[in-house]
């Protein structure tokens, strides 16, 4: 994606998600597991949300996910997107289970499909905040 | 709830002074013109009030202060569009139990012209793992559902514009419509295209409105101004409140919603003479009725083919001209009992369905999140 001259919303870490952010901004795609239940969650928390249960794990995630479904956004939301639209929002579903929302890149916005493999890249935004984001695999 | 719908009746309701564009009327006033009018509507005085319930930009005590009103019962349940229709049930329960005498549930909302509004909200979660990848407003979610249900199901682009075209024929005849006139499947393909797989004409409009809906006993409510509506089932449900954590992008809370309104009622689906579903989006119609029961999984498509959802159709739907050409301040559902509740009193005019007995009004909040459904009839 193009790097725009206005900034995106940026993310806001908090304890919870602390730890996730962190890792993006090193190239590391973590998730949360659950050590009592074995379940995997996203987005993080400080409980699992399967058993409620208060110890977790970071993982590397093998970061490959599949599309689950998504728009073309042919207007931008944002100044901060003005110069990547029109761009591909999606929910992806991750090998590990969990559900997230994310953009496809690196491929013509049209092309993408439900069902097709991707896999995730980085995007350095700012110096601090890297998202992580999905490309055809 | 056969006990609670023979004690209780809804017995005014209606609309800010005017609804659109309205730069010089605050959310504030919107949510005081409504009151004052539905409550004349019932012949009752804003003094007779005591049991306050409101969501949105206002708190019922803010509500509360404005209309100088102490109440003795308040409901602030805030979960999107839809909490309007689920306060009807909540009102119903406290009116039964006597915990207040006359319920207000009010709304109002400068959803277009932001006059006396706080901008500001919790983006604590969706502003870290939503916003970040360009949230653009309900459509870009609404798109992912759409573009989801047209890969399970084959829906077409054509099946969703033809629920703006129904709704748009029945916007024809409510002179309170932004959008009167009419429009073809064509007109709504070749709309602005923003949204893959949306075009414009499959989004709701944004405005300035307000709406409040009165309730009592039903034994008061034999001696006010208009005949009773009773509220004969209503239900409840959410099921997410982030688009990711949906669990199955093609149904809603309706699912369950629509199950206890209609099992709590002891009407079955053929009872319904007119239903008011908030359309958000084109797609948000066809996922109510699949979740509704009034079709199967997949088939909303061919369910409103024909136009057999407009005027002179055997499923007259979103009388009033809906979100999609009516009005749709932000959160709809208060609208949708506005509608109901006239179509069941006769009163709609050149766009009144005859006969209709039974309304069933389904509101829809947040991403699909949160449904209320509630089904009104004749005293």
């Amino acid at each position: 994606m193009t790097r725009p001259s206005a900034l995106p919303p940026l993310p806001r870490p908090y304890q919870d998600t602390a730890a996730y952010w962190e890792a993006a901004r090193e190239h590391r795609f973590i998730i949360q597991k659950c050590r009592d239940c074995g379940e995997y969650q996203f987005y993080p928390r400080g409980v699992c949300s399967h058993c409620l249960g208060s110890a977790l794990d970071w993982e590397e995630a093998s970061g490959r996910a599949e599309v689950y479904s998504f728009s073309v956004n042919y207007r931008a939301p944002h100044p901060g997107f003005a110069e990547a639209t029109p761009f591909v929002l999606a929910l992806v579903t991750l090998a590990e289970g969990p559900r997230m929302m994310t953009n496809i890149v690196d491929c013509d916005p049209e092309s993408v499909r439900i069902g097709m493999a991707v896999t995730v890249t980085f995007d350095d935004v700012t110096e601090e905040v890297t998202l992580p984001k999905f490309r055809p695999a | 709830m056969k006990e609670l719908s023979n004690s209780v009746a809804i017995v005014g309701v209606d609309e800010s002074d005017e609804i659109g564009k309205l730069p010089d009327v605050s959310l504030t006033s919107l949510h005081l013109q409504a009151v004052h009018n539905a409550v004349a509507d019932a012949g009752l005085k804003i003094s007779d009030v005591d049991g306050i319930f409101t969501a949105g930009q206002h708190s019922p005590a803010m509500l509360g202060e404005a209309l100088g009103i102490t109440p003795r019962y308040v409901d602030g349940t805030s979960v999107g569009g839809c909490s309007f229709i689920m306060m009807v049930g909540h009102a119903v329960a406290a009116l039964h139990h006597g915990l207040c005498d006359v319920a207000v549930i009010s709304h109002g909302e400068s959803g277009r012209s932001g006059t006396g509004v706080t901008r500001a909200r919790d983006t604590s979660l969706s502003g870290q793992y939503e916003m970040p990848y360009g949230f653009g407003g309900a459509p870009t979610y609404f798109g992912m559902i759409t573009t989801r249900h047209m890969h399970e199901y084959g829906t077409t682009l054509e099946d969703w514009a033809r629920v703006a075209v129904s709704t748009r024929a029945w916007a024809g005849l409510n002179p309170k419509a932004m959008f009167q006139d009419p429009i073809t499947v064509e007109d709504v393909l070749n709309s602005p295209k923003l949204f893959y797989p949306f075009n414009l004409l499959n989004i709701c409009l944004v405005t300035d409105a307000g709406g409040a809906v009165v309730l009592t006993s039903l034994e008061r409510a034999r001696d006010l101004k208009k005949a009773p509506v009773r509220v004969l089932g209503a239900g409840e449900a959410h099921t997410h409140r982030m688009i990711s954590q949906m669990p199955d992008l093609t149904q809603t809370a309706a699912a369950i919603s629509g199950k206890l309104a209609f099992e709590r009622s002891g009407l079955t689906h053929a009872d319904i003479d007119v239903a008011e579903i908030y359309d958000s989006f084109t797609i948000t119609v066809l996922l109510t009725l699949e979740s509704l029961g009034f079709c199967a999984k997949g088939e909303g498509g061919a369910f409103v083919a024909n136009q057999r959802t407009a005027p002179g159709g055997d499923f007259p739907m979103n009388t009033q001209g809906g979100a999609l050409s009516y009005t749709h301040p932000g959160m709809f559902g208060i609208f949708t009992v506005i509608e109901g509740v006239r179509q069941v009193r006769g009163e709609c005019g050149p766009r009144q369905v005859p006969d209709a007995r039974v309304a069933l009004c389904n509101g829809t909040g947040g991403v699909l999140s949160s449904t209320g459904t509630i089904i009104l009839g004749r005293d």
